[in-house]
């Protein structure tokens, strides 16, 4: 646990009394599903947020992946489920701790509870078949643990999930989710019918009997607990205008491929990329594209590589790992000017890490990774609906730039929903056709701007284009350079391409007041839990506002004169820094984080940074926290 | 429009291609290099095929033979060592319309890109890959190649090679979905051509196992096969390889091998006696994964607009 989480959570309790009589009503809730892999928690709660959704709240979700594909039953690590935070207005984050938990069993919780995400007074409604089960163990550690919850503040309600299901199929286990469905609907007064229409939804492809089956069991879980359960809030929902869509950040990024016109996305299994290549298989025919599963990593980007040099962009999706291996093809996208748009999801690392959590620890390695000087355009969207647009833009610039762009998302993004804008598909979003208009040979293949660093494109099919690509150092003409100068000039060619991107790139704007004490400085998935944090802070007197960068590479303009009106200006983002007050780390050994570091490099400021590498998504109580010690500190040097 | 020339035929105007317009850079091999009969051998066949310049690609490793494309005056992509075959099969994937040949050699198929060697092979895109094979890393200065001969001295086991030597066409063979594999020589002209356009004419990946001097590393290694026509066993077949007058009169020992009997493409491949020159195997049904990749080539904006609103319409709440 790290100084800040021990602080009081940010928004603390939300006031929630139980009342026999008429529902509560609250501006917000945090459920989590939480139970073995396999029991369908995922499927229950993202249906719940879309069901939320449609009543017109904010939602924001997070999937709690275990490691393994089934783990041991009733393990502590094994916890799979989902957490979903609805509230009247716009959820942009996780929140911090949850007001209820439905758990399938108690030892699952536990995995939660060391991840600091329950407070007391939490709700739990838990399976109590463990009572009476014929393990002696099992009983032994159900009764242990209900004492243990009850000495932590949490109010269990137990519910005899597995016997109202067995009344209406013989493998209850796979049924509970539907009567979990159930359950919270009654709970928070949804509207029942939504629910059975969305598992209608979900369920088309399994036929009616399924459907039917889920549906009288959602109908058991909604009756069940509007007869046994003394619960009942009221989320209510902000009107709302136009349509929207609700989408976790891989579809965003999926459905933005497909409205880029790109038509080929090759890839190698890789948690939590992957997904992407889930969605598109399943759609991209719609529109004429292709998901090639490529033999490795390296095949993958070369595959794209080759379909982009004939002709359209291709793309290629991965996390960390994946992007080792497509180093050295990236360098050669840089060097020859091949347009590519590479996705990347980011993960915990090193190496394997923490393959299904969340950190943004690919930024230097993204901008920085290839041998020798490669300059490439590396952004990141902040939110789901930037998942969409920024590949559409993505596509653009590598053209435009004839260079690969690399689009950083993480885990949190990835599987995180949250409803937008229903975006109108534009014509102009998609690839023209190939060019294969004669090429005149006059014009060499890199026929560089002296300012911009731009040159045109000739591609195969091209008549008097004809030009050898090569990843060895090169001339304009694309001949291998065996002269000093060549190579220096493609490097200065190479590089200006970002200075002419940078100079049409506005600088950040600030939330909160333009000048105060602490400014803090963020980028990617944490953008709503940083916002929240400064909102709070601010409304409680404290001089603390933010930014959040897009464009890392290049870095966006201005920044300067931004952080010349703070005091001081730290940088939050969750990939590993020294912390602080480290034992056995000093100012001159101190470690910074990768955004740090980063603007250390473009700034003259002396930037500090708060991360840590949990791998969780950023909670808002922990910036709050950190703020709050922050400045706290700044008053006591100044005293 | 009166005083305005125009040319009103739709037809475009005919070309007609000499080996001059496949004329790259100089090639900078060493002298006596049987890269250099490759190189030739393609620039005629592109010229007897008539193969628009503008349609031919010529992907590459690293390494020596990897220089191809840079001396044939077409598209070239002269990328990392090792990734030929993902990047020729990149390109094929949304455009068969173009003719692509892959130049690769012992260390950049079978050593650091063996994984796309056997991938690509079952891909069976259709790919005209010839494998340079020298038995010798060269460009790098005669390290020891998955290919050289045990025993052979070279500067990273400078007491001979410690393994026996791996064989491209005997593991090629055991590759799912292999569909054309052919074995020849850079001193044999004729019978160089006679593969290489049989090669081009396969819709599928053809694969031509092409024995090449190094005058340079490895000289020699191949004097047993240049110097007794006994060593070589011609293959013959109505479905093979055409041969020459001139091969046939330099070869005595022939063999009729149908390229569709793998069993029997395997035992050929893996005798040491002698070298089989010819098509080894070759099946012209075998299914092309551009068939998957191509699909949707040239879609209408229309149809797509479409299909995105219909798609965004399953997400809309």
């Amino acid at each position: 646990m790290t100084e800040a989480s021990s602080t009081p959570a940010a928004s603390g309790r939300r006031p929630s009394q139980r009342t026999p009589s008429g529902p509560v009503r609250t501006a917000e809730q945090i459920v989590e599903i939480v139970s073995d892999s396999g029991e369908g928690a995922q499927k229950a709660g993202q249906s719940f947020a879309a069901i939320c959704a449609q009543m017109g709240n904010g939602i924001w979700t997070v999937e709690i992946i275990p490691a393994e594909i089934k783990p041991p039953a009733r393990s502590r690590a094994g916890a799979s489920g989902i957490r979903v935070r609805f509230g009247s207005d716009r959820v942009t984050n996780m929140g911090d701790s949850a007001d209820l938990v439905v758990a399938f069993n108690e030892q699952v919780l536990y995995g939660r509870i060391s991840q600091d995400v329950y407070d007391e007074g939490l709700v739990i409604l838990l399976e109590n078949k463990w009572a009476t089960d014929r393990r002696e163990v099992v009983r032994r550690e159900y009764a242990e643990a209900l004492e243990d919850f009850d000495r932590r503040g949490y109010n269990v309600i137990g519910v005899p999930m597995e016997e109202e299901c067995l009344k209406l199929t013989p493998t209850p286990r796979l049924g509970k989710n539907m009567f979990v469905l159930g359950m919270l609907s009654a709970i928070y007064t949804r509207d029942i019918d939504l629910a059975l229409n969305e598992i209608s939804r979900v369920f088309a492809r399994k036929g009616p009997k399924v459907v039917e089956l889920n549906q009288r069991l959602i109908r058991a879980g909604y009756d069940y607990a509007k007869e046994n359960i003394d619960l009942s809030f009221e989320v209510l929902s902000a009107p709302r205008e136009g349509k929207q869509v609700v989408m976790n950040g891989n579809q965003a990024a999926g459905l933005g491929v497909m409205a880029s016109g790109m038509e080929m996305v090759a890839m190698y299994p890789i948690t939590p990329a992957t997904s992407i290549s889930h969605y598109l298989a399943g759609v991209f025919p719609g529109v004429g594209g292709c998901v090639h599963q490529a033999e490795d990593e390296i095949s993958a980007i070369g595959f794209a590589i080759g379909a982009s040099y004939a002709g359209k962009t291709a793309c290629t999706v991965t996390s960390g790992p994946g992007l080792a291996l497509k180093t050295e093809f990236i360098g050669l996208a840089v060097m020859a000017e091949i347009p590519l748009v590479i996705i990347l999801v980011q993960r915990g690392g090193p190496s394997t890490g923490l393959p299904t959590k969340v950190e943004q620890g690919e930024l230097m390695p993204a901008i920085f990774g290839s041998p020798g000087d490669d300059p490439k355009i590396v952004f990141a969207p902040a939110t789901i609906e930037e998942c969409f647009h920024f590949v559409i833009t993505a596509r653009k610039l590598a053209e435009t730039f004839r260079t690969p762009v690399v689009l950083l998302t993480d885990a949190n993004l990835a599987t995180g929903m949250q409803p937008f804008p229903r975006p109108e598909v534009k014509e102009e979003w998609l690839a023209p056709p190939i060019d294969q208009s004669p090429w005149d040979p006059e014009v060499p293949p890199y026929d560089w701007d002296e300012e911009s660093g731009i040159s045109p494109r000739p591609i195969p099919g091209q008549r008097g284009g004809e030009y050898v690509l090569t990843g060895l150092a090169h001339t304009r003409g694309g001949k291998v350079a065996y002269d000093p100068e060549s190579n220096q000039t493609g490097c200065e060619m190479r590089s200006r391409k970002l200075a002419a991107l940078r100079r049409t790139l506005k600088p950040p704007e600030v939330s909160g007041d333009p000048e105060g004490d602490l400014l803090i400085v963020g980028w990617g998935s944490t953008l709503g839990a940083i916002d929240e944090a400064v909102v709070r802070a601010r409304s409680e007197g404290l001089r603390v506002a933010s930014i959040h960068l897009r464009f890392l590479s290049p870095l966006e303009p201005g920044l300067d004169d931004i952080f010349a009106r703070f005091t001081k200006v730290l940088v939050v983002e969750i990939n590993y820094s020294d912390p602080h007050n480290a034992p056995y780390i000093d100012e001159n050994t101190r470690r910074f984080s990768q955004l740090a570091k980063l603007i250390r490099i473009r700034t003259r400021y002396d930037v500090d940074c708060w991360s840590n590498v949990h791998g969780q998504p950023l909670s808002p109580g922990l910036v709050y926290g950190e703020i709050v010690r922050q400045i706290g500190a700044l008053k006591g040097a100044e005293r | 429009m009166i005083g305005v020339e125009s040319d009103w035929s739709s037809e475009p105007p005919p070309r007609y291609f000499t080996l001059e317009d496949y004329e790259g850079g100089e090639a900078r091999w060493c002298p006596g290099c049987g890269d250099l009969a490759v190189l030739t051998a393609v620039k005629r066949i592109c010229r007897d095929e008539q193969l628009p310049p503008e349609k031919v690609v010529c992907v590459s490793g690293i390494g020596c033979s990897s220089r191809f494309p840079h001396y044939m005056k077409t598209y070239g992509f002269h990328g990392l060592h090792g990734r030929a075959l993902p990047v020729a099969c990149g390109v094929r994937s949304r455009r068969p319309d173009l003719h692509v040949w892959v130049a690769t050699g012992d260390g950049d198929c079978c050593s650091i890109g063996a994984a796309h060697w056997i991938h690509a092979v079952r891909y069976n895109m259709n790919l005209t890959v010839m494998l340079f094979n020298n038995e010798i890393y060269g460009l790098t200065k005669k390290q020891t190649s998955p290919t050289t001969p045990q025993g052979f001295a070279t500067n990273t086991h400078p007491l001979g090679a410690v393994l026996p030597p791996l064989k491209p066409v005997s593991a090629t063979l055991g590759f799912t979905n292999v569909s054309f594999v052919a074995q020849t020589v850079d001193w044999n002209i004729a019978h160089l051509y006679a593969t290489l356009k049989k090669a081009h004419e396969h819709k599928g990946l053809s694969f031509v196992h092409i024995l090449q001097r190094c005058p340079t590393f490895t000289p020699g290694v191949f004097d047993d096969l240049q110097s007794d026509p006994e060593r070589i066993l011609l293959l013959e077949h109505e479905n093979g390889i055409p041969i020459d007058p001139a091969v046939a009169r330099l070869y005595p020992k022939k063999l009729v091998h149908d390229p569709l009997d793998s069993n029997m493409a395997r035992i050929l491949a893996d005798r040491v006696e002698e070298l089989p020159l010819g098509l080894l195997y070759c099946d012209p049904d075998r299914p092309g994964y551009e068939e998957f990749t191509g699909r949707g080539i040239g879609m209408g904006v229309g149809e797509k607009l479409e299909f995105l609103n219909r798609e965004l319409d399953r997400f809309t709440i």
